[in-house]
């Protein structure tokens, strides 16, 4: 894999340093493809995508810097020509330009920036356990970096891990070093059927059993697990996954393969599944523990009358992560995420006013003011993307 | 740097309203076992120690602290060996230690919520009924309380396959320095807002005194085995760690001993280690039985192709404990051929290591003082031990000197000064080195956005500009000054 190595960081800098001199904010863009998340605000583009390429790549140091602007596509690439993968296994969600056209053009920068992590995540961990270090340019126009390459590394503050998921509020990513994991030899894919309290069920239940899972989906009364390993082991996991069933679950039936597991799971990823795609009603993401009940079938706010004739819920990660299809009020969404000691983010078919993240418990904020403040004292980045007045 | 005597009485008076008068030590003896933590090189008196034991009493004591303008030091179980809870002349020592409660375990969710003063150990004692445990274990875990843990993001021999505090941790209560008790991070997998709960961790007690602890659990695994394996050469023991890992293996623990811990282990321990060894490897590999059978099977023969001289694989319980005993007790076991010992922790890639033990065992002709090299291999983080006599006048700054340029060394070949220990008081100089002037200036920026009047922890972690231009060590980047607005001397 061949990625273009394209050293901008100097034009960048140029740019960023007069936006602080003129008090102008910027919006950071990579490839677009995450322009939905957060929320809309009129600044001046600081475009990243063509600050690509591979800073330093040792397979044997389990490590990667590259530059911000480097695409998914083509970093995935070239680790898996090294038998490796990153850990959280990002959503790459895909940009469809003014004509519809569809483009792969997610970039890791947006990747770490927004911090959504893929299907991995509740078994490989997220992009914040991930991350080792960051080079930025920060409030003061300078080009910082902080953390490393290496995997322990406790000198000064973790601003690395700070910058993910911080929606480029606090500067701009120039470059990422990435934790990595060898990859593994085979998947597989193992469906059966579950109502959602069964599947909930399930996963509690496997969360202690030590089996190869690397992905979990129960949707339209289907559960779906991905296994991980040698070919193998994957025999012997999915006779040990039956057995289990059998004893614990007698009344579901035996786990089978599904064959056309790759598109499945990019779909799940990408959120080119049907369940995102063939709807205009907006999607929440819940995030709540993993043992939380059964949402939809406790709480009466959900439980619309359609909720029968099409299948409103997805489940990831074991039961932490909830996608929900409902025209029911924001508000209440929220009251109900935190109901269940989660948080709900609106990710789909919002309107123009809507915010994407629930609000912040006020002595909470106050403190992202203050950092904010003092990480970008004249506002230039990305501001009111992630909160109003942040 | 001390308290006049009018703030010094308002101090007391106040916090005699808050904790009961045994838990507010002011006498010189009482004060005594708290003038430092493990690295017992430095030591200083505090004003008072308090020893509250509810959340409410803590934030009473930080808010007078704070309007009287008093330094806080938290402080655990004072294991740490940087100097992090080292105190402050003109300041308190809040220590923690009575909140020793393990306050629920979700076996559900996998989770505990514990109080910062609960040992290490103690979270894993207390899952292991229900089949889980505690991931991060570092050497001191029979006495370090994991509120230290969270403040120095605290490591271990498991960090490869299963990270540090950091990855192994969801929600933290904190007292601010105003008194406002705040929840970071949450039970579920991801929080709104910024990352608070990872830029607390390891920040050293400067930004936030911990009061609470929601700590991850792991399924306990099916079952370990541990290979020891014995090199010739340190270089090839350095590589086959690399071959490990090219071979898509992640083990549970990687870790080299070079030829004075090995010697200095089997005198203590006798663990059957291999005494014309240069190095020796201990790789222990955990999970599943069949993917353990599988991974032996690699490692083993990874072993072999990278010309170990010999290989020996434990499996019953007894026979892994006597191999990891030696590596436990390599610290007292060198402590036993020297006075004093003064342990390291930097990082480094791991394709350095073979370059930096050469380059180590350089420098220890040079200063004339013994070291011995314990690692945590399959991280690159080193502990070098360097051996001296503290009595013998002027051999402590030797090996203070000796210990500075390892960690030079470390950065210079792409590692960091400290992997798992902290800077603290100790190797704040070596920041210089490792950060520049910009770099510094930010964390600065993020240690006023918490703590404007610096009152938590001050003089630690981070070192101000004044006192890395006086030491000459100003980190230049591409020959450019940041600030040149800022005074230098």
């Amino acid at each position: 894999m061949q990625i273009k190595d394209n050293d901008i960081s100097a034009r960048l800098q140029q740019q960023v340093k007069s936006a602080i001199n003129n008090k102008k904010p910027l919006c950071i863009q990579g490839g677009k493809s995450k322009l939905f998340f957060g929320n809309r605000f009129d600044a001046e583009l600081l475009d990243l995508s063509e600050h690509t390429g591979i800073i330093s790549y040792e397979p044997t140091e389990l490590c990667i810097t590259v530059r911000a602007g480097t695409k998914l596509s083509e970093l995935e690439a070239l680790l898996s020509e090294n038998n490796q993968i990153l850990p959280f296994e990002p959503p790459h969600y895909l940009f469809k330009d003014k004509d519809g056209n569809i483009h792969d053009t997610a970039t890791i920068g947006g990747a770490i920036a927004t911090g959504i992590s893929g299907p991995r995540r509740a078994y490989t961990g997220s992009a914040r356990d991930a991350i080792l270090g960051v080079e930025i340019i920060n409030g003061d126009g300078e080009i910082v970096s902080f953390g490393g390459q290496v995997m322990k590394n406790v000198a000064g503050y973790d601003l690395s891990r700070l910058m993910v998921r911080s929606q480029g509020t606090l500067g701009i990513l120039l470059s990422v070093s990435i934790k990595l994991l060898p990859k593994p030899a085979n998947d597989l894919t193992l469906s059966f059927d579950a109502t959602q309290d069964q599947a909930l069920a399930v996963f509690q239940a496997l969360r202690v059993q030590q089996l190869p899972i690397t992905a979990s989906v129960w949707y339209d009364n289907t559960i779906s697990l991905r296994l991980s390993a040698s070919e193998a082991i994957l025999k012997t996991s999915h006779t040990r996954l039956n057995n289990f069933l059998n004893e614990k679950f007698p009344t579901l039936s035996s786990a089978k393969q599904n064959t056309d597991q790759m598109s499945f799971w990019q779909e799940i990823r990408d959120h080119t599944h049907p369940f995102f795609t063939q709807t205009d009603k907006p999607i929440w993401r819940l995030s709540v523990p993993p043992a939380t009940q059964s949402i939809s079938q406790t709480d009466d706010a959900l439980a619309q009358k359609d909720d029968n004739i099409e299948p409103n819920q997805l489940i990831e990660w074991g039961g932490a992560q909830r996608w929900i299809r409902s025209r029911t009020p924001a508000n209440i969404i929220h009251n109900l995420a935190q109901s269940h000691g989660g948080y709900a983010s609106f990710f789909y078919n919002k309107g123009a006013d809507d915010e994407t993240f629930p609000a912040l418990a006020p002595e909470l904020f106050k403190i992202h003011q203050q950092l904010k403040r003092k990480m970008d004292p004249q506002g230039i980045f990305n501001p009111n993307k992630m909160y109003q007045g942040l | 740097m001390h308290l006049d005597s009018n703030t010094k009485d308002a101090l007391l008076n106040q916090l005699k309203q808050i904790v009961a008068a045994n838990y507010l030590l002011t006498s010189k003896e009482d004060l005594t076992p708290y003038e430092c933590d493990g690295l017992s090189a430095y030591q200083r008196l505090p004003v008072a120690v308090v020893l509250p034991d509810t959340i409410e009493q803590v934030q009473k004591i930080v808010q007078a602290c704070s309007q009287l303008k008093v330094p806080i030091v938290a402080r655990g179980a004072g294991t740490g060996l940087s100097g992090g809870a080292l105190p402050h002349e003109g300041g308190i020592i809040l220590g923690l230690s009575r909140f020793n409660k393990i306050l629920s375990i979700d076996t559900n969710n996998l989770t505990s919520v514990v109080q910062p003063g609960v040992r290490n150990l103690a979270i894993t004692e207390a899952a292991r009924p229900h089949g889980l445990y505690y991931a991060p274990d570092p050497s001191s875990q029979i006495a370090c309380s994991i509120g230290g843990n969270v403040a120095e993001n605290a490591g271990g021999v498991h960090c490869l396959k299963y990270g540090l505090t950091v990855q192994n941790i969801q929600q933290i209560k904190i007292v601010t320095i105003d008194g406002t008790l705040l929840t970071l991070g949450s039970e579920t997998f991801d929080t709104p807002g910024y990352d608070l709960l990872a830029l607390m961790t390891g920040s050293e007690g400067m930004l936030g005194i911990i009061v609470e602890i929601v700590v991850k659990l792991l399924p306990k695994p099916h079952a370990v085995k541990v290979l020891m394996a014995s090199f010739d050469k340190v270089e090839d023991a350095g590589n086959a760690v690399a071959d490990i890992i090219a071979e898509g293996i992640i083990p549970a623990g990687l870790e080299m001993m070079d030829k004075p811990a090995i010697h200095a282990a089997e005198a203590f321990a006798k663990a059957n280690y291999p005494l014309d060894a240069a190095a020796i490897l201990l790789c222990e590999l955990d999970g599943d039985e069949d993917q353990l059978e599988e991974q032996v099977i690699v490692v083993e023969k990874t072993l072999k192709h990278a010309k170990a001289s010999k290989i020996v694989i434990a499996t019953s319980a007894e026979d892994q404990a006597k191999l990891w005993a030696g590596r436990k007790s390599a610290f007292p076991a060198v402590g036993r051929l020297s006075p004093d010992y003064y342990c390291m922790d930097g990082t480094i890639p791991r394709k350095q290591i073979a370059y930096v033990l050469q380059k180590i065992s350089e420098l220890s002709e040079h200063y004339d003082l013994r070291v011995a090299n314990v690692f945590h291999a399959g991280d690159g983080n080193l502990h070098p031990l360097i051996l001296y006599d503290a009595n013998i006048e002027g051999e402590l700054k030797t090996a203070e000197r000796f210990g500075a340029d390892i960690l030079e060394l470390c950065v210079k070949v792409g590692g960091s000064i400290t992997g798992e220990h902290g800077v603290g008081h100790e190797k704040i100089d070596q920041m210089c080195v490792q950060f520049s002037p910009a770099e510094l200036t930010q964390f600065f920026a993020v240690k006023s956005a918490f703590d404007p009047d610096s009152l938590l922890n001050p003089g630690k972690a981070i070192p101000t500009l004044h006192r890395c231009a006086e030491l000459g060590a100003m980190h230049v980047h591409n020959g450019e000054l940041p600030h040149p607005e800022i005074p230098r001397f």
